[in-house]
């Protein structure tokens, strides 16, 4: 596992480039660690509170640890007339977690978020950013055990 | 019988979107070749002659944006917004994954007109697939010399949808929490890093190399006179072929649902459609025979937007589309103004007590007035637009907010 503090180095110099540095972070932890935000800061000559503030503004990034797989289902208003409503309840019966929520064995974190840009083929729920289309609640359980 | 007409996805699937020399091979590069042959000034009129009006949902004309640039500033940016987070859109998408080159070109063009060497494309992070294949065709680009000393990064969102105004999105690529700024002064004169800077779409960059190429009279010749060219949209809900198209601007919603969309699903009915993504207006069926264009839409009280089209047939509950909606609004506001935080807030709020069956009429009178002073009072286009679906639908569709209200005084109910 590469160390947080040379992935940041990489971006040091970047122009506005925290937010690169924290996808680069997320992209080897899921998530951002505190230790990392601090020296992020550092690094980009901001004060904690501003990085953090940056960092806790989208809701791609996160501060809290999160699981291997990030399961993210689509509610906007395609995918909810779609029946993104009974996937949902189908992903939360199967990992046995409500949404926001880490499996105990921090394999999956399950998440909600707003369109995705593949309304082509609604629902739509994603593993890692990757889309799945056209998903019903029957396939969850098969979509979800190829996570592994 | 209603058809499409591509110029931007004339090649769609036909050559690799990452490639300059395919691009180069079917007439690419051409427009910023002549544009580099071009004074400025000769280049901004052109631009401006064609018509070309920003594609994001603004409708601006881009030539006129262009020429509020100082011409003397010494360093000036091109951003190119690819942060298409308008639910039911991803004509962005598909304009990058079937021509991506055009995209690049359009920023070299315009890096021409303002006399820019840098620009930067702000892709949202629902797109890291797209980030990657625009990394490549830049270096593709580089590669075959075709973009000359004009440099493109590539910067990634991380889902913000507020981001998709321009000042928020100069925010983002700074470094910062995407909240818009209060404008003026406008991003051509003070926008990134304090420097004058152009924000287009997607596609009125892509627009480019073919109004140069093919001349600004052909241009203002496509479509609807006022926005002229063609108009990516995209087809979602209840119709039958869910897929996009690239249109002249004088199409009729209907043409583009019945003809091109293949009509209203499983044999139902037309209720409604929404265009322009979640913050534009809900349509009755009177109005289907309005043209696509900015204007046309304007004047039923509707946006294009970005060209989004959500079809609900007879069956949807449209308090509950748009209470889901509400919810969407409330979880994008920055919070930075008050009329949106407090705005969107107490939307979802009331929409969700009328959807759950304890509405009153009050809360409809009350509705209305909040989206008169969120229209006029909120800082950016995201606070201004989201009551425009509840707006719309209480105008359209008040019926069905009636009868999910409390039965009090044997007005409203069943």
């Amino acid at each position: 596992m590469a160390n947080y503090v040379d992935i940041i180095e990489l971006y040091r110099g970047k122009k506005g480039g925290i937010i690169e540095a924290f996808h680069a972070l997320q992209n080897e932890f899921n998530y951002i660690p505190e230790e990392a935000l601090g020296l992020a800061a550092k690094t980009f000559g901001i004060s904690e509170a501003e990085a953090y503030g940056v960092a806790t503004f989208y809701s791609y990034l996160s501060v809290k640890p999160r699981g291997k797989y990030i399961i993210r289902m689509c509610e906007s208003a395609p995918c909810h007339i779609a029946g993104a409503d009974r996937v949902v309840k189908a992903i939360e019966d199967y990992l046995g977690i409500n949404v926001g929520e880490t499996t105990a064995d921090g394999k999956f974190t399950f998440e909600l978020c707003e369109c995705i840009g593949q309304c082509q083929a609604t629902p739509v729920v994603t593993i890692n950013s990757e889309p799945v289309f056209n998903v019903s609640p029957e396939q969850i359980p098969e979509i979800l055990s190829a996570c592994k | 019988m209603a058809q499409e007409y591509r110029v931007l996805l004339e090649y769609a699937d036909k050559i690799n979107p990452a490639s300059a020399a395919d691009y180069i091979n079917v007439g690419g590069y051409k427009g910023l070749e002549k544009a580099r042959g071009m004074e400025r000034k000769a280049l901004i009129e052109e631009v401006k002659k064609s018509g070309l009006r920003g594609r994001g949902g603004a409708g601006f004309n881009a030539g006129m944006k262009w020429s509020f640039v100082p011409q003397d500033a010494p360093v000036k940016y091109v951003v190119c917004n690819l942060d298409e987070g308008e639910p039911g859109t991803y004509k962005d998408r598909i304009i990058c994954q079937k021509n991506a080159q055009a995209l690049l070109e359009g920023m070299a063009i315009c890096g021409a007109a303002i006399g820019s060497s840098q620009g930067y494309i702000y892709c949202r992070g629902e797109y890291p697939f797209v980030v990657d294949l625009l990394r490549r065709a830049i270096e593709s680009a580089k590669a075959e010399g075709a973009l000359g000393d004009f440099d493109i990064e590539v910067r990634m969102g991380a889902g913000a949808y507020v981001c998709g105004e321009e000042t928020a999105l100069i925010e983002s690529i700074e470094g910062h929490r995407g909240e818009p700024r209060f404008k003026p002064p406008f991003p051509g004169v003070e926008g990134l890093w304090g420097v004058p800077t152009v924000v287009n779409n997607v596609e009125t960059f892509a627009c480019l190399p073919y109004i140069l190429t093919r001349g600004a009279e052909w241009f203002a010749g496509i479509g609807a006179p006022k926005y002229p060219g063609t108009k990516i949209v995209t087809l979602t809900g209840d119709v039958v072929n869910t897929t996009w198209f690239e249109v002249p601007t004088d199409m009729t919603l209907r043409e583009v649902i019945f003809e091109l969309g293949g009509g209203v699903k499983n044999g139902k009915k037309f209720k409604a459609v929404q265009v322009g993504g979640t913050s534009g207006a809900f349509i009755p069926e009177a109005n289907l025979d309005c043209p696509i264009d900015f204007d046309s839409m304007g004047n039923i009280g509707a946006a294009l937007g970005s060209g989004a089209v959500l079809v609900l047939d007879e069956t949807r509950d449209i308090v509950d589309v748009v209470t889901r909606i509400s919810k969407f609004f409330e979880h994008e506001s920055c919070g930075k103004c008050n009329p949106c935080r407090e705005g969107t807030f107490r939307c979802r709020e009331i929409m969700e007590r009328i959807n759950n069956g304890n509405g009153s009429e009050k809360d409809i009178e009350n509705l209305q007035v909040l989206s008169k002073v969120m229209q006029k009072a909120a800082l950016c286009g995201l606070g201004q637009a989201a009551p425009i679906p509840i707006d719309s639908t209480i105008k359209h569709f008040k019926h069905e907010y009636l009868r999910k209200l409390v039965v009090t005084s044997g007005k409203g109910g069943h």
